[in-house]
């Protein structure tokens, strides 16, 4: 038919949630074959957008035309049934259920289910894009990568012409990020039109063709990428000249604070991860990063340093060469340990409680026989919001009220302000947008600064290079060798994400 | 111990399974879609009340059959209704319907008490029927005992080899994940649910038309409870449902044998043995933790609302 046809148009499209609008007036154009980046913050809109497309959600006005007519997608049948296909940021997959089994669940109710023939058809499609897979395994044996696969390879098997992928590389090694590039090369090669989203700049640009970005909903404009600078792209997205990446001075900590010695831990959940003999030492005035693509033990190592999995080692953890493997969370914190949790809602926090009653989880202060320090509390949580420049109503309101971002500088500046001499943090900016981020990176180095020892342990490769003085990863539950962040590449860091390196070098 | 009395205690065993068969079945496929209903003891008193009145007044087993299971269904759909669309809590719920169903039923029973009625007669299934042991065992039964078997044989295909149960399985494990892939979450939940009350209310038609053919209040007598526990101690298996309905159907009838016998030990303890014989044999069953968590839907007992 005629070339210049966009493969899809989105005209005007409109939705708006209960006090926000998720988008105002969106418009997108995106050609056949075409690699098209969708950049925003986090809650500029992109995944709304994206639900609307797939039919998850429905816009309240505009339209949708696709290859040249309008179409009305109620549901992700429909949008499928058109060859819109998505791959989820978190992955829409059922862990009890195998590969095969997955995959038939997204076809067509016409078609009998041939698991037999769909298995055949699966490895033929899988192992022709170079991303092999075993179609009765079940998912959840399935590494980060391999389940990403699987999403994509659902896609695939149905002659998708349009692939939609929510943020595919934040959980992948950077050394898989770049076979998934090549794999997207390949269809884009074939005539398959890409919708990348994403708010890494450089993948953008080593990977798309055209960019188009969202701000606060609305659609601020589109660029060839080839002719557009990162710091171009950055500005678009953040809407000011900000400098994308601050510096910090690296530093070497003193004396240890924080020990870990042969930490051993089996697990009785099936999906969990064992760890085997870890031994880290974390020094006073040192950040240690912690990188690892997500299930590979950080989760059990965060909890067994909280306290939250007790072991039986009691030696193998030391705060200042006193044993605290024995003691549960509370008893550690006596000993200056504060954590922030990988979830935020429900381990850091919980939702329906206000701002003062979450401060006061954490930090018992002064009170005494049982009757709370009502106003100790109120202005304990008022020095976190006025510190931390937490965007709320004020301290009564409920958590749930805050956006991610607010929420999360409210549990950092919770920690931080109790001064502990030992923090442990997880994925502290997962989720949180530009400006908090660098808001809670500052936080954290001069907690460092002020002479804390601090454990980071992210999946953002960019921010642990950015923040950590001294850098290693978790595979499989063991522990690479830790080197200087200075002295260390992102390649070298992703192969001992990928579980290529020395344990002898590592142990020592 | 003669064959006769091994034969006949088989075939007592099959009886006394059959009404746990079914209502176990039920909770199975509703359970597998996510959702709790601890109303199954409420589900079969309306259905066995509903039952017996509509065979009394029009004479004809079928239309209280069919009578029942609709009451069993209706029940259900109430339980659905106000845990899907009003978003009420499902375990309150659920003893809320069992509540309301005893005392209904109770009441729409009141006249019915004592009366009698032609139940539903033994139908000898020729040839099949005189293999020695196994024929009187499973081929010499009333109707419904039939049907729950076919009932077993459509549960168990359609749980493991069909794509409607591929997708209550993925509704059960991930209502948010499968809701991405455009499956209609509430309606497969409730469809699950109606089936569940249909099955309780066929369990408690069996109960008040076949194995005792009476009304008396109160007459499941806990067995929608039982019914419950064999769910989750068979680890959402259909096979080993009737496994542990058979052995607690076996174990109930032992305990009259060895009264019979004149064993001396307390009745109270031997009526002890079906509850604790099936528990201990289902646990050890299912003591594999990988499994355990693998058949288990994940979602179970957690609200799902519409716009989530």
């Amino acid at each position: 038919m005629r070339d210049t046809e966009p493969r899809l148009s989105l005209w005007n499209i409109t939705k708006k949630y209960p006090g926000c609008i998720a988008n105002k007036n969106v418009t997108l154009d995106v050609q056949p074959g075409e690699i098209h980046a969708l950049l925003g913050e986090n809650g500029a809109g992109k995944s709304t957008l994206m639900k609307i497309i797939y039919g998850v959600t429905h816009a309240d006005s505009g339209s949708i035309i696709w290859e040249g007519h309008e179409v009305d997608i109620k549901l992700p049948t429909d949008a499928r049934k058109l060859g819109i296909g998505m791959v989820f940021q978190h992955f829409s997959l059922f862990e009890t259920l195998s590969v095969a089994e997955n995959i038939a669940l997204a076809m067509s109710d016409e078609e009998p289910l041939g698991i037999t023939e769909l298995s055949t058809k699966i490895i033929e499609v899988s192992t022709k894009y170079g991303m092999p897979l075993e179609p009765d395994r079940l998912v959840h044996t399935l590494s980060v990568g391999e389940r990403q696969r699987l999403e994509i390879v659902r896609c695939l098997i149905q002659d998708v012409k349009l692939l939609i992928l929510d943020e595919p590389t934040s959980v992948l090694t950077p050394q898989e990020v770049d076979k998934l590039f090549d794999v997207l090369r390949t269809l884009s090669a074939e005539g398959c039109s890409i919708l990348f989203i994403s708010h890494k700049l450089n993948e953008v640009k080593a990977l798309c063709h055209k960019a188009s970005v969202l701000r606060q909903g609305e659609m601020v404009g589109d660029t060839d990428v080839d002719t557009a600078s990162v710091d171009t792209l950055a500005s678009m997205m953040v809407g000011e000249q900000t400098k994308l990446e601050q510096e910090y001075e690296k530093v070497l900590g003193s004396e240890t604070a924080l020990s870990i010695t042969k930490l051993n831990y089996f697990t009785s959940d099936p999906f969990g991860v064992n760890l085997k003999n870890i031994s880290l030492e974390i020094r006073k005035g040192e950040i240690l990063g912690i990188a690892g693509v997500a299930g590979n033990g950080q989760e059990e190592l965060f909890s067994i340093l909280s306290g939250e999995i007790q072991i039986q080692q009691k030696q193998a953890l030391t705060i200042n060469q006193q044993d605290i493997g024995a003691l549960n969370p509370a008893q550690r914190r006596e000993f200056g340990m504060s954590y922030v949790p990988p979830e935020r809602n429900g381990r850091g926090a919980v939702e329906d409680f206000s701002l003062e009653e979450n401060a006061l989880l954490t930090n018992n202060i002064g009170n005494k026989f049982g009757k709370l320090n009502l106003k100790g509390i109120k202005q304990f949580a008022n020095d976190i919001i006025t510190t931390f420049n937490v965007k709320c109503h004020n301290s009564k309101t409920a958590a749930s009220n805050l956006s991610g971002g607010n929420l999360q500088k409210f549990i950092i500046g919770r920690e931080i302000l109790q001064e502990p001499t030992v923090l442990i943090a997880a994925h502290p900016t997962w989720g949180v947008d530009f400006g908090s981020s660098k808001a809670i990176q500052e936080s954290i180095i001069e907690l460092r600064n002020n002479g804390a020892a601090v454990v980071v342990i992210s999946e953002d490769l960019d921010e642990l290079f950015q923040i950590s003085d001294r850098m290693c990863a978790l595979f499989h539950g063991r522990i690479s060798p830790v080197k200087p962040a200075t002295d260390v590449s992102i390649e070298e860091v992703g192969r001992w994400m990928a579980g290529v390196f020395d344990e002898q070098e590592a142990a020592a | 111990m003669d064959m006769e009395l091994i034969t006949n205690i088989l075939f007592a065993m099959v009886r006394t399974a059959t009404p746990l068969l079914l209502v176990a079945l039920g909770e199975l496929i509703c359970e597998k879609s996510g959702v709790l209903n601890l109303g199954q003891e409420g589900m079969m008193l309306m259905g066995a009340v509903l039952g017996f009145i509509v065979t009394t007044l029009t004479g004809n087993v079928y239309v209280g059959v069919l009578v029942g299971v609709f009451g069993g269904m209706m029940m259900a759909l109430l339980f659905g209704f106000s845990v899907q669309i009003l978003n009420t809590n499902q375990v309150a719920t659920g003893l809320a319907l069992t509540i309301f169903g005893t005392g209904l039923s109770a009441f729409l029973g009141y006249s019915f008490v004592g009366q009698s009625i032609d139940g539903f007669h033994s139908i000898n299934i020729p040839v099949l029927s005189s293999i020695p042991i196994i024929g009187k065992m499973l081929f010499t039964h009333d109707l419904l005992v039939y049907l729950s078997f076919a009932l077993f044989g459509g549960i168990y295909w359609f749980v493991y080899k069909s794509r409607a149960g591929l997708k209550l399985k993925a509704v059960g494990e991930n209502p948010h994940a499968a809701k991405a892939l455009g499956l209609p979450v509430i309606q497969i939940r409730f469809m699950a649910i109606a089936f569940g009350g249909a099955m309780a209310g066929l369990a408690g038609v069996y109960l008040s038309l076949a194995y005792t053919p009476l009304w008396v209040e109160n007459m499941t007598a806990g067995k929608g409870w039982i019914g419950l526990a064999l769910v989750v101690f068979a680890t959402w298996r259909p096979e080993r449902i009737l496994i542990g309905a058979w052995l607690f159907g076996l174990a109930s009838i032992l305990h009259l044998v060895i009264q019979g016998l004149g064993f001396e030990i307390s009745p109270s303890l031997l009526a002890m043995l079906p509850y604790l014989v099936t528990i201990v044999v289902l646990v050890m069953l299912s003591r594999d933790p990988i499994k355990q968590k693998l058949f288990t839907p994940a979602s179970l007992g957690k609200p799902f609302r519409a716009g989530d």
